[in-house]
């Protein structure tokens, strides 16, 4: 079923959900009373969700033994990019009003502005070289070697929310937990495929000889 | 001078020119045809009549726009209730505030336990409207009802010893479930802390109502502190005792991390927030950080002579 090229339109779809909602509370301006204040987190909050479930598409493949996610991924990521940067105009506008001087100091200045913007940064050429033709000339090892950046992008994300709050670290947490969870499962992976690998490889190296 | 009279409109009644202001503001920035026509808020019609009878005007107000009451009381920090914004205008519909005694002790020849009646009647009630600034950059304008707290501390006589006043909040977890530290992040009862000129100081504001009615649980009922030119933390909530004491009494955000919270934490431009710059601040509910942060929050005429000689970089 996943196979089915109506599937790609409905995750599309999904994606939009968040971005659909933001533009009828905007409509409706049911922003709530500080509205850049919710700007910021929701965008904020969907593109660290968004990197999660790109994280998540990986494992989630194996497991359940869906190889058929993979379709999903890119898009998924571009979602994460996307919400990413609505939430960095946010900032730059609304918070900001595009005066460069005070961004530059900001950024430059404040760990928690630095360590987000350095996250997104990282989004930056994944988002470029998504594409197939990218994946051709690159070469498929190397494009994969890229594509690793999100491990660090998703962790500048977490940190970034860490240290935005102001007492209560709690949501924090979970998305580092997240975080941490999908990268920890990609090492027992590695870790296991290394193990299967000596097992495969000796007898086969033995019918070589 | 717009304060008027409580046979006048009250300000419950009066739409505030800030949502207008705002929403000039929007259609101007946003894309005209997203929101062009909408009738963004509508006239808001007159709650109950102000419940605190007729007050006093007070010099002490700006002229400025009072932001509108459903901004006032559906954003709150009030940690005993949650710790984002609209949870207290939730969680605290039930919080019961009578009775309620505040108990005034410490370096006093004097020390009393005061009803909420003998609060009422101690000094004549004033509607003062002040600018409150959050350290968090935003800021709103409120129609406060009180009077000036040293009414009540000259009640208690403070001795000679007495050189700081000690704030403590009521903190009761069967009617403040949330209020635990390891869910909040900070340490309860919230405490705060003034010097005695301070306190002494008559903008410094012993609160009981806003809006011509007493004041809402989730913006401290039923009686708080308001200190125009500090940031809005150090305006302590639902106040249960004040205590002079001689040494520089403990402040919870302080407390909580000392490095981005000071002790005096007057509202200064020049003294960025580690995280985030203080120069400019969101006047609510507008969506652009546009207002330019004033020293003292604009209180500095009468209040920098409080702070003559001290460093307030290194005070911060």
């Amino acid at each position: 079923m996943l196979r089915r090229s109506w599937t790609k339109v409905l995750v599309f779809l999904l994606c939009l959900a968040p971005l659909a909602q933001l533009a009828w509370r905007f409509w409706r301006m049911d922003l709530t009373p500080n509205p850049l204040e919710f700007l910021e987190h929701f965008t904020g909050d969907w593109t660290i969700r968004f990197l999660v479930i790109t994280l998540a598409i990986t494992p989630l493949r194996k497991l359940l033994q869906l190889p058929d996610l993979i379709r999903f991924r890119r898009m998924i990521g571009l979602f994460a990019f996307f919400y990413g940067c609505l939430h960095f105009l946010t900032y730059l506008y609304f918070d900001k009003l595009f005066d460069l001087h005070e961004i530059l100091k900001d950024v430059a200045k404040r760990r928690f502005n630095t360590v987000g913007f350095v996250g997104l940064c990282m989004m930056a050429p994944l988002a470029l070289t998504s594409t197939r033709g990218w994946i051709r000339r690159l070469g498929g090892k190397r494009w994969q070697a890229l594509h690793r950046l999100v491990y660090a992008s998703a962790a500048a994300g977490v940190i970034h929310y860490y240290w935005l709050v102001k007492s209560d670290i709690r949501l924090p947490l979970f998305y580092g937990a997240l975080v941490a969870l999908l990268l920890l499962i990609r090492v027992g992976f590695w870790l296991a495929g290394r193990r299967r690998g000596i097992l495969v490889l000796t007898p086969k190296l033995q019918a070589d000889q | 001078m717009l304060i008027k009279n409580s046979s006048e409109i009250p300000y419950s009644e009066v739409t505030p020119k800030s949502i207008y202001m705002n929403r000039r503001h929007f259609l101007a920035a946003a894309p005209a045809a997203f929101l062009a026509g909408r009738e963004l808020l509508s006239p808001r019609r007159a709650a109950a009549a102000g419940k605190l009878g007729s007050l006093a005007k007070s010099p002490y107000s700006t002229s400025e726009e009072p932001t509108s009451i459903d901004v006032v009381t559906r954003y709150n920090n009030f940690y005993e209730f949650g710790t984002s914004k609209s949870d207290p205008a939730r969680n605290a519909t039930r919080f019961k505030t009578s009775p309620w005694t505040v108990s005034v002790e410490g370096d006093v020849a004097k020390p009393r336990k005061f009803s909420m009646d003998d609060i009422m009647k101690l000094a004549p009630l004033e509607q003062r409207v002040y600018r409150h600034r959050c350290v968090e950059a935003w800021s709103i304008v409120v129609p406060w009802v009180g009077y000036s707290l040293n009414a009540l501390l000259k009640e208690v006589e403070p001795t000679s010893k007495a050189k700081y006043v000690a704030f403590e909040s009521y903190w009761n977890l069967s009617q403040m479930p949330l209020a635990q530290p390891d869910m909040a992040g900070i340490s309860f009862p919230y405490v705060e802390g003034l010097r005695l000129d301070e306190a002494m100081h008559p903008l410094a504001l012993l609160c009981v109502g806003m809006y011509g009615d007493p004041l809402p649980p989730q913006d401290g009922a039923p009686v708080r502190l308001v200190v125009p030119w500090k940031y809005g933390f150090k305006s302590i909530k639902s106040i249960v005792k004040i205590k002079l004491t001689g040494n520089q009494p403990p402040a919870t955000w302080n407390m909580a991390n000392a490095h981005e919270y000071g002790f005096y934490s007057n509202v200064n431009p020049n003294v960025d927030h580690p995280r985030w710059s203080q120069k400019m601040e969101q006047r609510l509910p507008s969506l652009f950080k546009n207002h330019p942060t004033q020293m003292f929050n604009g209180y500095g005429d009468q209040v920098a002579s409080l702070y003559a000689g001290m460093d307030l970089k290194k005070n911060y």
